[in-house]
């Protein structure tokens, strides 16, 4: 159930609202009508459910800060109806909407807010002194509060005394002392320098995932925004230009503005290791006898196999010379052969900047398994290069390093998932590529090399990039 | 209405001003006697407070050069002494030992506090005045539009203009300076908190809004005590301003020592002139030092010395 629902919402600042609001509607554009006014807000419409985090993203301008002073009424709307647990406060008295921001909705600032000639214990009890509470018992939950945000024992200090990431906590600390149900972030951690801001945006998950807030996140920065978000508003111009999740952002734009957006974004960060794993026939059941094996060798030209039991659970892998070593020694089963160091597991949701390290030194691909070790698909290092192709200058330079000598050595070292059917091209390309474009003359020394040499340190080029970006 | 006319223009402003007095003596008589009266009353019970060993010689309790008096000058001297040291600092507290010393020394001390008492009397009803009306124009545009004007006029009106309508009003005495004073000393006070509290930080005026916090309770908890600094330089402002018209409204008959200057300029008595003015200017560091001092106890000015 919506805990927050904004429908057709729209806001103008200026003379006369309800003309602006009536000629974009009739199709007006609102950069003709700065005259009568400025459409800040146009034709707003999303719900928000219990426990989620929702993520208004724009930039400057794009009339996110008035959405979110409309949903606690500091701002009316100019035509549509915003309802926090199904009561419409636009049509609220002043004495009734101050009793739903007291009970209901809490605000961490921009920059703060916090009221300098008041202690950190008492700003933090701020919104408690207006609900009515006692002092004796305001001063003790505002205590609380503090400890659980990290600042114990510097109550009787002021604001001035403290950093700005502490300062930040305090107003955290203020909006979840008035425990309601709502949580208004206006881009909170946005003064924040960027280490702080990441410790901020981790505690706020970690808090979130006891407290279940229904919480709406303002932010400018896309990264903030993915990490954060469960669903995530994109605004241009005061208009949503699309409603989802960071993948569904991410992987389906609704339009080039969106697309160009987060082109930018670091998203080995935002999609995880399900959304690029491979279905993968190169299985073999622990039961089969080698010959069965060495036939998947043959049909799925790969040079190992993953092993696994009756209900998927993974067991190991086995190699091919292995399994013609079995296959002389007239074994039946697989079972004695079966290898079980040097595989590397990864859950679903491991983010793919994670997936760099334990790739580069793997010698099979990463296998993808569930919270009981059952198989769900596999990475080949290839997928995890291909990943960030996507995120590089342009995809059609990629070809401009391909032409290289393959000089891969099929036997021996191979590793199966290079021979994956599905991979776009061969993987010295790739693993050039991995550098950029422009140090091809680097990539062709490397190629020189044995493959197994080159594609360990290059494919780690990217990924160090990646994670040192941005955050 | 010729030609001529247009072109030797003489719009007899001066006398419609005067007809208007006239017509505002008239109809609301019983407002300025009642001012008047308010006016008269709180200054003699502050200046019999204030000179209470002047007031305890003329009914005869005491004698004129006995040493009880000299005695209880002294008492009033420190007294002035401990409101400056609670007021500021200790600094302040021993200039105020020397100055009024001096005062006494020069044999002004009655009129200095005669002219203490105008100046508290009329700096409290400026500031009753002047703080709502800032308080209002920074609430709304439109009072401010209004109030700009008006404040422009009475600034920049020669404070001596203002002396003639309130004689013609209020007849000679204290009370016309007490008006005058008023009228010149409030500009400021209205400005300085109107800026101030415009100045405040929305953000910090927001987050009371969105945690459900009063009107009221936001001018009072959030507002006027971040707008503190700048009020008290406003107020100060008011209050030099009171002390330099308040010399000038002893051509009113106000006495004190307006009147003391005054009279050294009619009789061109250079001793008695510098001897009052040396004593205004004591006052006015006093003052001056004493609300400066003031300034610096806001619980806002405590917490930013606690950061430092």
């Amino acid at each position: 159930m919506s805990v927050v629902r904004a429908s057709h919402v729209w806001k103008v600042f200026g003379r006369n609202e309800k003309e602006v609001v009536k000629r974009i509607k009739a199709g007006a554009d609102r950069s003709e009508l700065t005259d009568l006014g400025t459409a800040a807000v146009i034709d707003a419409s999303f719900e928000v459910s219990k426990g989620e985090i929702f993520v208004v993203m724009g930039l400057s301008g794009s009339g996110k800060s008035t959405l979110i002073r409309m949903i606690n009424g500091l701002w009316a709307p100019s035509d549509g109806t915003v309802e926090i647990a199904g009561n419409d406060i636009s049509a609220m008295g002043s004495n009734e909407l101050r009793q739903v921001r007291r009970d209901h909705i809490s605000m961490v600032f921009q920059h703060f807010a916090l009221l300098p000639h008041r202690t950190v214990r008492e700003n933090a009890a701020y919104g408690l002194g207006l609900q009515g509470v006692a002092r004796s018992e305001a001063t003790e939950r505002a205590d609380n509060w503090l400890d659980t945000v990290g600042l114990g024992g510097w109550g009787d200090k002021y604001p001035n005394q403290l950093s700005g990431g502490m300062q930040q906590r305090v107003g955290l600390a203020r909006a979840l002392a008035a425990e309601t149900d709502i949580l208004l972030m206006d881009e909170a951690f946005s003064a924040l320098d960027p280490l702080i801001r990441r410790e901020m945006q981790d505690q706020l998950v970690e808090l979130q995932a006891s407290l279940e807030k229904t919480i709406v996140f303002i932010t400018h920065d896309l990264n903030e925004a993915m990490y954060l978000g469960d669903r995530i508003a994109v605004m241009r111009d005061g208009r949503i230009a699309q409603i989802g999740t960071s993948e569904d952002i991410l992987t389906r734009p609704t339009d080039d503005y969106v697309a160009n957006f987060v082109q930018d974004v670091d998203r080995t960060r935002v999609l995880t290791a399900s959304s690029i794993m491979q279905d993968t026939n190169a299985v073999v059941r622990h039961t089969a006898g080698p010959r069965s094996a060495m036939r998947l060798f043959e049909r799925e030209r790969v040079s190992g196999l993953f092993v696994i039991d009756s209900t998927r659970h993974l067991l190991g892998t086995v190699s091919d010379r292995d399994a013609v070593r079995a296959a002389r020694e007239g074994a039946t089963v697989l079972s004695d052969h079966i290898e079980t160091d040097g595989i590397l597991t990864v859950g679903p949701e491991t983010p793919l900047s994670e997936l760099f390290a334990p790739s580069s030194t793997a010698r099979v691909p990463l296998a993808v398994v569930d919270d009981e070790n059952r198989l769900l698909g596999v990475i080949p290092r290839i997928a995890v290069l291909n990943s960030m192709s996507q995120v590089g200058p342009s995809t059609s330079e990629m070809p401009a390093v391909t032409p290289l000598p393959a000089t891969v050595e099929p036997q021996d070292d191979v590793e199966p998932g290079q021979d994956d059917p599905d991979a776009p091209v061969p993987k010295p390309g790739i693993a050039a590529a991995g550098n950029g474009a422009d140090e091809s003359d680097d990539a062709e020394a490397a190629v020189g090399e044995s493959t197994a040499e080159a594609g360990g340190p290059t494919s780690e080029g990217p990924a160090d990039d990646t994670m040192g970006a941005d955050r | 209405m010729s030609f001529l006319d247009f072109l030797y223009p003489r719009v007899p402003l001066g006398k419609w001003a005067s007809d208007f007095i006239d017509w505002f003596g008239n109809v609301f008589g019983w407002l300025l006697d009642g001012f008047s009266w308010l006016m008269q009353t709180t200054y003699q019970l502050l200046f019999n407070i204030l000179a209470f060993p002047k007031f305890l010689v003329d009914n005869g309790t005491i004698a004129d050069s006995s040493v009880l008096r000299a005695l209880l000058i002294f008492v009033m001297i420190l007294i002035f002494a401990g409101i400056a040291w609670l007021a500021a600092n200790w600094k302040v507290a021993l200039f105020t030992v020397l100055g009024f010393y001096a005062i006494w020394a020069l044999d002004q001390w009655e009129n200095s506090m005669s002219t203490l008492a105008l100046v508290i009397v009329a700096v409290v009803v400026a500031l009753v005045l002047a703080l709502p009306l800032g308080v209002l124009a920074s609430k709304s545009q439109t009072v401010s539009t209004i109030l700009k004007p008006i404040l422009d006029f009475m600034q920049a009106m020669p404070a001596l203009a203002y002396l003639v309508p309130a004689i013609v009003m209020f007849s000679v005495g204290i009370v016309p300076g007490a008006f005058a004073t008023i009228i010149f000393a409030m500009p400021p006070g209205v400005r300085l908190t109107e800026l101030a509290i415009r100045q405040v930080d929305g953000e910090k005026v927001e987050a009371g809004q969105a945690f459900g916090a009063t009107s009221t309770h936001i001018l009072f908890k959030i507002q006027l005590p971040l707008a503190m600094a700048t009020i008290m330089a406003g107020i100060n402002q008011v209050i030099m301003l009171a002390l330099s018209m308040v010399v000038l409204a002893g051509m009113a008959g106000s006495g004190g020592l307006g009147g003391e200057v005054v009279g050294a300029i009619s009789r061109l008595n250079v001793g008695i002139g510098v001897e009052a003015g040396l004593a205004v200017v004591i006052l006015a560091v006093f003052l001056d030092r004493m609300t400066a001092g003031l300034g610096q106890k806001t619980p806002l000015e405590r917490a930013k010395r606690a950061a430092a």
